[in-house]
């Protein structure tokens, strides 16, 4: 609880917060705002936004509504953030507390695997996957979870390792509980939190990702995605830039509001931390 | 400095079975891709009759059984051979070598501009702490990590390209006017100016963080207090005795960003149409190139563990008490 105070006082995890919620709010009310497909045509192509009142932020290259994509952009983008990042929380918790856990020769094989993929630049395995896979909407999800887990992995095999030989689980041995027990619902509640912290690091970077692939026209083209619309823009760059302007903005302030959240719950949670 | 060596030297040797872990599972993770060079050339070509496109698959070594191919793969990648890239017709490693100095020159620059500037920024915050340029600074650092680096490229070349004229668009130089010497390097830095830049955003506010709380760290130890204590000017205090131990971290993270500055640079090639290792690694996705996608992944590693060979180095350097 106290926790909870110390987050909503805290500025930035209020201005972060709220931000958040305008994207989920945008995310939200796109289908009622926006029946129609975000991708089919609306009107004349290219016109600036405020121009025309039926289309507040333009048209872009093809003559579909900037702002339809926008809003429905924003259920994509969070619903790909929040997958990929407990898909990669998840994996990572695992394979994190089975090496803390058992250490060992264990740790030493799932250790060699984490390397091998931090050695890899991600964005790259992602490529790789992307090719070998196709880019539907889900194969690229999954990809980027995949390409996301090794941090949470180090992080919890860390919790786990300075865990492990602390009284209660010692308790827990002498009790006769079997080790799944231990490692899942005695170890990891304690262990849980700073990986908490580090998946709004994950979420933001999942959203960065996809918008990159998206930008480099190698996610699902048929999705409304902000990545999607900047590539769209850039051949008209020189003259009607907002094509492109306008969605960076908007993952600006979905990565950014994530990040704020993120930062306010680590100040929260290690108050010690706050005050340097 | 012997024993420095022999550490890192060692810490490489263990790198190397995560590298060849790494590639076979590559290797076997490529097989299930749906179609290979050959299809990707047939269809380049615009389609081709049945027997020649068998006698193309044995000419490029595909009408062997998975263990085969990647058997001979290992093999040939000891003797540092990358295979033949079928669709830019010579060998990977003649068209890796040919796009890796832009990317390299673009990873230095970038990676220095980020270190300076996140250092500088980072001691400047720290002196001011929780004060307002403190703030600015923090405050400036989330929104550059929130920026996608694409996009920040893009409208970088709106303004200082499109609208105020000042800076070229893209591309490593300018073709064609025969620049040699002095006038060429100028030349390509000042197209390198806005890439370098692009690349560095991202970089500068993770730097400028880790360095902002590093400094804080040191700034409270005993020995910052005893020189304070005997009288040195908080300037001698900073440069003299925290600068050196709040490095380390700064240091430590060189390493660890290295792969991520190479992905980024597959994005920011892209957007300024430069030549480099990223911009073929997207090449290759596209055109379903997969010898070279492979040579890419098997270069794009060595050069990060290349770079963490080179900090381990370094970090010894700075802190004499890893060598015990």
């Amino acid at each position: 609880m106290d926790a909870l105070k110390r987050l909503v006082r805290s500025p930035t995890a209020i201005v972060g917060l709220f931000l958040l919620l305008l994207v989920v709010g945008m995310a939200l009310i796109a289908p009622v705002l926006f029946q129609k497909d975000p991708l089919g045509l609306a009107g004349r192509p290219l016109q600036w936004p405020f121009t025309n009142a039926r289309f507040w932020l333009g048209t872009d290259t093809t003559g579909r509504d900037i702002a339809a994509q926008v809003f429905h952009g924003a259920r994509v983008s969070l619903l790909i953030g929040i997958v990929a990042t407990l898909l990669a929380v998840t994996i990572g918790v695992v394979i994190g507390a089975i090496a803390g856990y058992y250490g060992g020769i264990v740790d030493d094989v799932l250790m060699r695997i984490t390397e091998a993929f931090q050695t890899l630049p991600n964005f790259l395995l992602l490529l790789v996957l992307v090719a070998v896979f196709g880019s539907d909407i889900k194969t690229v999800t999954i990809a980027i979870g995949l390409v996301s887990w090794p941090a949470a992995a180090r992080l919890t095999r860390a919790e786990f390792l300075s865990l492990r030989s602390r009284e209660f689980v010692q308790a827990c041995r002498t009790l006769g509980m079997r080790d799944l027990q231990i490692i899942f619902r005695e170890i990891l509640p304690n262990a849980l939190p700073p990986v908490i912290v580090y998946a709004s690091v994950i979420m933001a970077v999942a959203i960065l990702l996809e918008s990159a692939l998206a930008f480099l026209n190698l996610s699902d083209p048929n999705i409304p995605s902000w990545g999607n619309l900047i590539g769209a823009g850039r051949s008209v760059l020189r003259t009607q830039w907002y094509v492109s302007a306008i969605p960076g903005m908007a993952i600006l302030l979905t990565v950014l509001s994530v990040s704020l959240v993120g930062q306010g719950l680590n100040d929260a949670l290690n108050p010690r931390l706050r005050r340097r | 400095m012997m024993r420095v060596l022999l550490l890192a030297l060692r810490r490489l040797a263990a790198s190397l079975p995560t590298l060849f872990v790494l590639l076979a599972g590559l290797f076997l993770l490529l097989q299930l891709a749906p179609g290979d060079t050959v299809d990707a050339l047939v269809a380049q070509i615009g389609g081709g009759d049945p027997r020649m496109i068998e006698e193309l698959r044995q000419y490029y070594g595909l009408d062997v059984s998975v263990a085969v191919q990647l058997g001979r793969y290992v093999w040939r990648l000891l003797q540092l051979d990358l295979g033949f890239s079928a669709i830019y017709g010579k060998p990977v490693s003649e068209v890796i070598l040919e796009r890796l100095p832009a990317t390299l020159l673009l990873m230095g620059s970038a990676l220095s501009f980020a270190f300076a500037a996140g250092m500088a920024l980072g001691v400047l915050a720290a002196r001011r702490v929780n004060r307002w340029p403190d703030t600015l600074i923090s405050t400036l650092g989330l929104v550059f990590y929130a920026t996608p680096s694409f996009w920040f490229g893009l409208m970088g070349i709106v303004i200082f390209a499109v609208k105020l004229g000042w800076l070229p668009a893209g591309g490593l130089e300018e073709i064609g006017a025969g620049y040699t010497g002095l006038r060429r390097v100028a030349d390509i830095a000042w197209h390198l100016l806005l890439p370098t830049l692009t690349l560095a955003l991202i970089f500068l506010a993770t730097y400028l963080r880790i360095m902002r709380a590093s400094m804080l760290e040191v700034m409270n130890l005993d020995f910052v207090r005893t020189a304070r204590a005997k009288g040195l000017s908080p300037r001698r205090v900073i440069t003299g005795h925290v600068l050196r131990n709040a490095l380390l971290p700064m240091v430590t993270l060189v390493g660890l960003q290295a792969g991520t500055m190479l992905g980024g640079s597959v994005v920011v090639e892209s957007v300024f149409a430069l030549p480099g290792l990223g911009r073929l690694a997207y090449e290759a996705v596209v055109q379903r190139d997969l010898n070279t996608l492979l040579g890419i992944v098997f270069v794009s590693a060595l050069l990060v563990i290349l770079i963490n060979f080179i900090v381990d180095l370094l970090y010894a350097r700075l802190d004499p008490r890893i060598v015990t």
